[in-house]
C-alpha cells in the first residue's frame, strides 16, 4: 500500500466531490483519501473545523434538506407551509387581545412589539429545541454515510429560517396595519441577525452533542425553553422593571433579542446591550467548539 | 484519465471499535454478562460498560479485490462496513481508504421515504458533491437501470421493497464509487434483477474498483468473491481465497451471538 502522506490529517471527505471539474483538473487534484485513526489534540481541532469547512462545501445539500423538512411538513395541504404563517397570526391576534386587556395598553402600542417579539422567540426557541435533537433525528442518515455533522445543524438552522420567514409575513401586515415602520433602522437589525445565526450553529453542535449522549438533554431544555419564555423580556416589554433590571441581563436571551428587536421597532440597541450579547456568544461559541471537538470522533457511536 | 491516479486501496492496521453502552441498564446487563461465555463485554478506565465489536482487525485490499465478509449475526461485520465507510472512526488502530466510497449499509440508505425517487437521487448527488449536471445524469441512469418508471415521481413509501432495492442499487452504483461497500440487504432483489445487479458489479470490479460485500448467502461469496474475512466475535477468525475459508467456515458450526451490535 502506498502510505506517501504521512500527515496526522483526515484528508477530504470520504465520498468528496470528484465532480466535472475537479476530475479535470488532473493530476495536481489530490485523491480523495479516509485516513482515520484515534485523535491526537491537535487532530481534534483541525477534525472539528474541517467538519464544518466540509459543511459549507455541501451549502446546497444543506439548504436542499432544510428546505425539503419544511415542504414535507405540509405535503397535501392545502395553504402548505403557509400554515405556519397562519397560526402565527391567529395566535398574534388572540395574545394581543389578551394582553393588551392585562397590561391596560393600546393595541396600536403593544401589537407591533408582540408580534415581533413572538416571531423572532419562535426562531430563538425552535433553534435550541430541535438543535438538542439535530444528531439524533439524522441516526438513519449518520449511519448510512459518513457526513460532516455540521451539516445537520446547518440543516436545523436552514429549515428554521425558512419557518422564520413564514412568519415575518404576519409581522410585516401588523406593522402595516398601525404604520410602524423601522425604516433606515432596519440596517441596524442585520448585524444582530448575523450573531444570531452564528450562535444558532454553536448552539446546534453544543445542544446537538449533548443531546446525543444524554437522551434527557432535549425534555429537559424544552421546559426550560417554557420558562424563559415567561421570565424574558417576550410578551412584556423589558422597561416594565421597575426595580432589579440588573437581574434581566443574567437571561442570555436578553440581550440577544434585544440587539434585534429594538432597530426593528424604530430604536437603538446600544453599546451595552451588545456587549453582554458578545459575551453570551463568545461563551456559547467557546463551550461548543471545546465540546464538539471534544465529542465529535464519538458521535456516530452514540447515535 | 484514470491512469492518471493512484489506485484505490483499502488499508485496516489493527482496527479496534468499542461501543459504549450508555442507554442500556448496566446493572440488568451485569447480570446477563455473568452468565455469557463471551468476553466482548467489559469495563473501561471509567468504568463503563464497553462492547468489543472489532478486535485487531487488519487486511490489505488491491483494485480487482473483492472481499466476502462472512460470519454469524452480531460478529462485526456491519460493523466493519461501517468503519469502513468512516463512519465509526477506530478507537484504536488506523483505517486509509484510497479513492471515493460508497457505502450501501441501510436498506433505506438514508433515503427520505417521504421523498419523490427522482428527490432522493438528488439528494443523494449533492452527498456526494456533484454537480447539478453529473445529477442529472445520474437520474437518467438510475432510471434505466431501476425500470421505476413514472414511480420516480412519486414518495418511495409507496415503493415495493424490491423497488427501493433497484433505486439503491442503482443509485449507489450509478455514481461509481472506486471502493463499494455493500450490507447483504440488496441481495433481497428478485432473480431477475439479481442478474442484473451482477452484471453491474461485474462492470464496476473490472474497472479495477474495490468492493467489500456482508453476507449470509454463501453462494454469492463463491460466485462473487476472491477474498473470504471470516469475523468471528469481533475477531478475524480466518482470512483467504473463498476454496481455502468457506470449507473451514461451513464445517463449523456457526456460533452465533446474540447481541447484534448496531
Amino acid at each position: 500500500m502506498p502510505t506517501g502522506e504521512n500527515t496526522v490529517m483526515m484528508r477530504a471527505h470520504a465520498t468528496s466531490g470528484l465532480d466535472d471539474t475537479a476530475r479535470d483538473s488532473g493530476p495536481t487534484h489530490r485523491e480523495p483519501l479516509l485516513d482515520l485513526f484515534p485523535e491526537t489534540i491537535f487532530a481534534r481541532l483541525t477534525h472539528a473545523l474541517a467538519d464544518l469547512a466540509e459543511t459549507a462545501r455541501l451549502w446546497r445539500l444543506c439548504w436542499t434538506l432544510g428546505w425539503l423538512d419544511v415542504k414535507l411538513r405540509y405535503r397535501g395541504s392545502v395553504l402548505g407551509p403557509f400554515w405556519l404563517t397562519a397560526s402565527t397570526a391567529v395566535m398574534v391576534g388572540a395574545m394581543s387581545f389578551l394582553y393588551t386587556a392585562l397590561f391596560h395598553t393600546s393595541v396600536a402600542g403593544y401589537m407591533p412589539f408582540l408580534s415581533l417579539s413572538l416571531v423572532l422567540w419562535n426562531f430563538m426557541a425552535s433553534i435550541v429545541n430541535e438543535g438538542a435533537t439535530c444528531f439524533t433525528a439524522a441516526e438513519g442518515m449518520v449511519r448510512s454515510i459518513r457526513l460532516p455533522f455540521g451539516l445537520h445543524a446547518a440543516r436545523c438552522i436552514i429549515r428554521n429560517v425558512l419557518v422564520l420567514l413564514h412568519n415575518v409575513v404576519v409581522v410585516v401586515v401588523v406593522f402595516a396595519i398601525f404604520h410602524v415602520w423601522p425604516g433606515n433602522r432596519l440596517i441596524w437589525a442585520t448585524p444582530g441577525m448575523v450573531l444570531w445565526l452564528l450562535d444558532a450553529v454553536a448552539a446546534c453542535l453544543l445542544l446537538g452533542t449533548l443531546g446525543a449522549r444524554y437522551r434527557d438533554i432535549p425534555p429537559i431544555i424544552a421546559s426550560l425553553m417554557q420558562i424563559f419564555f415567561f421570565i424574558s423580556p417576550i410578551i412584556w416589554k423589558p422597561d416594565l422593571i421597575a426595580k432589579g433590571h440588573e437581574w434581566l441581563q443574567l437571561n442570555p436571551f436578553y440581550a440577544l433579542i434585544e440587539i434585534v428587536r429594538r432597530p426593528l421597532l424604530g430604536g437603538h440597541a446600544g453599546l451595552h446591550l451588545w456587549h453582554l450579547a458578545a459575551i453570551d456568544s463568545a461563551a456559547l461559541w467557546l463551550a461548543a467548539l471545546l465540546l464538539f471537538m471534544r465529542v465529535r470522533s464519538r458521535l456516530a457511536y452514540w447515535i | 484519465m484514470r491512469g492518471d491516479r493512484t489506485q484505490a486501496g483499502v488499508e485496516v492496521r489493527d482496527l479496534h471499535v468499542t461501543f459504549p453502552l450508555y442507554h442500556g441498564s448496566a446493572r440488568t446487563l451485569r447480570r446477563t454478562l455473568g452468565r455469557m461465555r463471551s468476553s466482548r463485554f467489559e469495563q473501561d478506565q471509567q468504568q463503563r460498560m464497553v462492547v468489543q465489536a472489532l478486535r485487531a482487525v487488519s487486511f490489505t485490499l488491491q483494485p480487482g479485490d473483492r472481499l466476502g465478509l462472512v460470519g454469524g449475526n452480531g460478529a462485526g461485520k456491519t460493523t466493519l462496513l461501517r468503519a469502513l465507510a468512516g463512519i465509526y472512526e477506530p478507537v484504536a488502530g488506523r483505517v486509509t481508504i484510497r479513492g471515493e466510497i460508497n457505502a450501501l449499509l441501510d436498506t433505506n440508505l438514508g433515503m427520505n421515504m417521504e421523498l419523490t425517487g427522482r428527490e432522493n437521487i438528488g439528494l443523494r448527488g449533492m452527498h456526494a458533491g456533484l454537480s447539478p449536471r453529473r445529477i442529472r445524469d445520474i437520474e437518467k441512469d438510475v432510471q434505466n437501470f431501476a425500470e421505476l418508471g413514472s414511480f420516480l415521481e412519486m414518495p418511495v413509501r409507496t415503493y415495493s421493497s424490491g423497488m427501493v432495492i433497484r433505486l439503491g442499487f442503482a443509485l449507489a452504483t450509478s455514481i461509481r464509487p472506486r471502493v463499494l461497500l455493500m450490507d447483504e440487504w440488496f441481495l433481497a432483489g428478485d432473480t431477475s434483477f439479481m442478474l442484473k445487479a451482477q452484471g453491474r458489479l461485474e462492470q464496476l470490479v473490472q474497472q479495477a474498483e474495490i468492493l467489500v460485500i456482508s453476507t449470509h448467502m454463501l453462494d454469492v461469496v463463491s460466485a462473487w468473491c476472491t477474498r473470504v474475512l471470516w469475523l468471528d466475535q469481533g475477531m478475524v477468525r480466518m482470512q483467504g481465497t473463498p476454496a481455502e475459508v468457506l470449507p473451514a467456515y461451513m464445517a463449523d458450526d456457526q456460533p452465533s451471538e446474540p447481541a447484534e451490535t448496531d
